[in-house]
């Protein structure tokens, strides 16, 4: 039985954050700090015919201005890590050279001693703009129109066929065909903390330190010090406090790169904040694909076949995975369905507009949309019950693991289960009486269900553009206290509880007894970072298998001061014994009692006739080293580099009820359901935190939001009071329950 | 042109001359240090930015630091009383009514007020009473739990 693992612990992050003592970028506060201020495309397409920067050169508190030109050769291109065959691959410049291709693209920056001159100043930069035919509809932009990058000749980034089975004979092979046109809007992240970017080099050392909100500080560590010519072991980024991401700090952005540059330039820290208008202009959107979903199925209600035919707006450029994003959409289309054949046709489509990326699921939500439409409209045509058609075409729990027509095998499932455990739960039948009873009394009620699955723990290396493992370091100090050092880089999901429930239980102490460190590439070993639903199965396990190192070594320690055979040891509440007759089930004693006054002085470790010792005991033994084993290495720390062997395959149900006001159109709801499987639960308060998030994102989706672009390619939603994210009255109570069924392919 | 002011922040007077245009959230973060009032929008629509003013939930990204002048602030990092937390602190730590934390100490300071006003609040009245925060991790279920812990808290406590 676990001490922490699987209890709704509260989080130890907290303290910090509701007393207002956490650090995000902008709270970093260093001296002789300069602001920067971009100069943003006002229109969507243009020619920059000139870029008049004197007044601004002499406005109080300006130090430097910058234009595309004058970095053109210095700082590299926006990255894009995306491998597709074919792909076109636009230079995207971290400042427009000759043109402007979306409304906010950066075309100049102005650095100053205070953030209000930086703004000033910008007024006075004059842009001399030849307005350029725009391409706004992605389906035009693919059929001809304007064309935004010349020389690829039209706006077709790349083109995709994926799947397996034959799709033609499945289409023969049904009763009936039933299409429906998809349309999954753009939707913009809306992290509550923009982008924040803090660079400060210091010329002695010749060494930059930079401080970004981001998902990724190994990945960017690399891709900045690229794209600006510094060795990779000159640059360290601090991640430090992040307000949110959903993805869209899944990114190596034009500003970072930038940044880290001028403050070379200058020899002084340089500071950006976004702003909301920024936030909404250039940071990256998501969803954005208009399609058709084509199914087959047999008069009972068995799927035959499955294509869908998608364009995806992928914007002006390529941020780091743009053109990836639909191809995981390809992965998701069979659901959770036994689907013999599956194609899907996506042609990537340039567009002047933000780059599409990373959003919330990232290609996923759409694939399930896609097939819990299809599922839908199919349950319509066959005038047969939604629920029944999802239960014809599941996988049984035994068939695991299961191969889907799109060329992936799922771990583990009891889709059913999950299933009749919200039928349940929702009370589904009698909700169908009421819903007939109530339409017959001329209300507008609806029932709503998706069964879905989601490819998450991303993932094997095998499949990722830049690996797919995560890293840990454990190390147990003198005095007894763990430092655990991820290489992923929590933003809000709680992995410095999670983890530490993890680590203490392993060790056998005290959860306050183990810090958890990430975001900070001069302390922590390389990772990759959190995003794809995958710190805590990816990365989770490297800390776990880290202990299990970690600990081989302190078994040999203990073995040979407690003079018996590694085998003849017993670990139990932290503590080894010779034999197994230890009873002690709490946590160790740390060496250094937490609360009494300071001891000023290790003590000395005490291993004179013990016939049990801690673990950590075994620390300050190991880091005194006057009683090792022979061959011993001092000190008492692990390190390991986890790769999964395929990816986790979490599912449920969820079930909505919502009344339609026939005056207003309003939504409201009257119920909603959600049991998920995500495996094993290391902190169902955290787990149940993550799924109201996730439900309410997608609400937000459903009825509220989207970013439009007019058809000049000006962003009408270009602020929180046009780009509408769920409030608190809009919302119902969820009513959330679980089933728990293991992965095999994940040791946690 | 610069002009004085005088505000009392979390019980401390503070003098300082400061531009007109300078935003309450500016003169809190920047030159008080105070980093723990956010700024998630600058349109007074997110809340992030929200403190007391004289016991009235404001939002201070929408707001000059002259007009302040001569008043009572408290920002998140007042709230707790002689190193206890507030109760609604508390209800947000016991019932994980925050992820990343960044709109928190806004969410914080309007359920304050909340629970001043209407020390028994339904789950209604408390979402309604938040509307002009917005939160984009939590789905606002738990601030619900939280701000309900609150309440029942203070009844006790009274």
């Amino acid at each position: 039985m676990s001490k922490y693992v699987g209890q709704r612990i509260k989080r130890t992050e907290d303290p910090r954050l509701i007393k207002g003592l956490a650090h995000y970028v902008d709270d970093v506060r260093l001296p002789d700090t300069l602001h920067v201020a971009f100069v943003r495309s006002i229109y969507a397409h243009a020619r920059i015919a000139g870029i008049d920067v004197t007044e601004a050169l002499k406005a109080s508190g300006v130090v430097a201005v910058y234009t595309g030109e004058d970095i053109a050769t210095k700082v590299g291109p926006v990255p894009c890590a995306a491998a597709l065959p074919d792909l076109k691959v636009p230079d995207y410049r971290v400042l427009a050279t000759d043109k402007a291709l979306f409304v906010g693209h950066p075309i100049a920056a102005v650095v100053a001693t205070d953030k209000y001159l930086a703004r000033d100043a910008v007024d006075l930069i004059s842009v001399d703009y030849e307005e350029l035919p725009v391409v706004v509809d992605v389906e035009s932009a693919a059929s001809g129109g304007p064309v935004i990058h010349e020389k690829f000749g039209n706006n077709i980034a790349y083109t995709l066929t994926s799947g397996e089975g034959d799709i033609d004979a499945a289409m023969n092979a049904a009763d009936h065909i039933v299409k429906q046109r998809m349309v999954h809007q753009r939707l913009a992240p809306i992290a509550m903390e923009g982008r924040g970017v803090l660079a400060r080099y210091f010329p002695g050392e010749e060494e930059l330190t930079l401080w970004s909100s981001t998902q990724i500080p190994h990945l960017m560590r690399t891709q900045v010090a690229l794209m600006i010519g510094l060795g990779e072991h000159k640059l360290r980024v601090i991640t430090p406090e992040v307000g949110g991401g959903f993805g869209s700090k899944l990114n190596v952005y034009a500003e970072e790169a930038l940044l880290s540059w001028i403050s070379i330039q200058l020899g002084k820290p340089v500071k950006w904040i976004e702003s909301r208008r920024e936030n909404m202009q250039a940071t990256i959107h998501g969803r954005a694909q208009v399609g058709t979903v084509e199914v087959g199925c047999k008069n009972d209600g068995t799927i035959t076949g499955l294509r869908y035919n998608v364009f995806a707006d992928l914007g002006a450029y390529h941020q780091l995975l743009t053109p990836a994003i639909p191809t995981l959409t390809g992965l998701m289309l069979s659901g959770a369905y036994r689907i013999p054949a599956i194609q899907m046709n996506v042609t990537g489509v340039f567009t002047n507009k933000m780059s599409t990326d990373a959003y919330r699921g990232a290609g996923r939500p759409e694939a399930t949309y896609v097939v819990e439409r299809a599922m839908d409209i199919v349950a319509a045509e066959l005038k047969i019950d939604p629920v029944e058609v999802r239960r014809k075409n599941f996988p049984a729990k035994d068939e695991f693991p299961f191969h889907v027509a799109t060329g992936l095998d799922y771990d583990s499932g009891d889709y059913e289960a999950a299933l009749d455990k919200a039928l349940d739960l929702s009370g589904y039948a009698k909700l169908r009486e009421e819903q007939t009873k109530a339409r017959a009394e001329g209300k507008i009620i609806g029932i709503g269900m998706s069964s879905y699955v989601e490819i998450c723990a991303l993932g094997p290396s095998q499949a990722m553009p830049a690996g797919g493992w995560e890293s840990a370091t454990v190390r147990i100090e003198p005095t007894g206290k763990v430092t655990v050092m991820t290489g992923t880089s929590p933003h809000g999901q709680g992995q410095e509880t999670s983890f530490a429930q993890i680590a203490a239980d392993e060790l056998g102490v005290d959860l306050h007894d183990v810090t958890v460190i990430h975001g900070d590439t001069a302390i922590v070993q390389y990772g990759i970072g959190t995003f794809g639903s995958r710190a805590t199965a990816v990365g989770g396990t490297a800390v776990l298998i880290a202990i299990q190192k970690l600990k081989e070594k302190a078994a040999k320690i203990a073995a040979h001061i407690l003079q018996c055979e590694t085998s003849g040891l017993c670990f139990e509440g932290g503590r080894y014994s010779r034999q197994a007759a230890a009873t002690n089930t709490g946590v160790s004693e740390p060496v250094v009692p937490v609360g009494e006054a300071p001891a000023g002085a290790l003590p000395e470790p005490d291993t004179e006739g013990r016939s049990t010792l801690t673990i950590q005991e075994i620390a300050l033994i190991a880091h005194i080293a006057k009683e090792l084993p022979p061959d011993t290495e001092p000190g008492l720390s692990a390190t390991y580099f986890f790769e999964p062997k395929n990816f986790t395959f979490p599912f449920g149900t969820h079930i909505c009820v919502v009344e339609i006001d026939k005056e207003t159109g309003e939504t409201k709801f009257l119920r909603y359901v959600a049991v998920d499987d995500c495996g094993k639960v290391i902190n169902p308060l955290l787990v149940d935190g993550q799924i109201h998030g996730g439900i309410v994102q997608a609400i937000g989706q459903a009825l509220y939001e989207e970013v439009v672009y007019d058809e000049q390619g000006q962003l009408v939603t270009g602020e929180l009071m046009d780009y509408a994210i769920p409030r608190a009255s809009q919302l119902p109570w969820f009513e959330l329950d679980r089933t728990e069924t293991p992965s095999p392919v994940n040791p946690l | 042109m610069k002009q004085a002011i005088s505000i009392n922040v979390n019980g401390v007077d503070h003098h300082d001359e400061v531009e007109p245009r300078l935003l309450l959230v500016h003169y809190l973060r920047d030159l008080l240090a105070l980093t723990g009032t956010h700024i998630g929008c600058e349109t007074s629509i997110c809340g992030a930015c929200t403190v007391l003013l004289d016991g009235q939930a404001v939002k201070s990204c929408t707001m000059f630091a002259v007009q302040a002048n001569g008043d009572n602030i408290t920002t998140i990092e007042g709230l707790a009383a002689n190193g206890s937390l507030h109760p609604v602190q508390e209800g947000f730590w016991e019932k994980h009514g925050l992820q990343c934390g960044y709109c928190t100490p806004g969410v914080i300071i309007a359920a304050a007020q909340l629970i001043d006003r209407n020390p028994d609040p339904s789950r209604e009245e408390i979402r309604h009473g938040l509307e002009g925060n917005l939160c984009r991790c939590t789905g606002y279920q738990h601030i619900v739990e939280a701000v309900e812990y609150a309440a029942k808290k203070t009844a006790a406590g009274e």
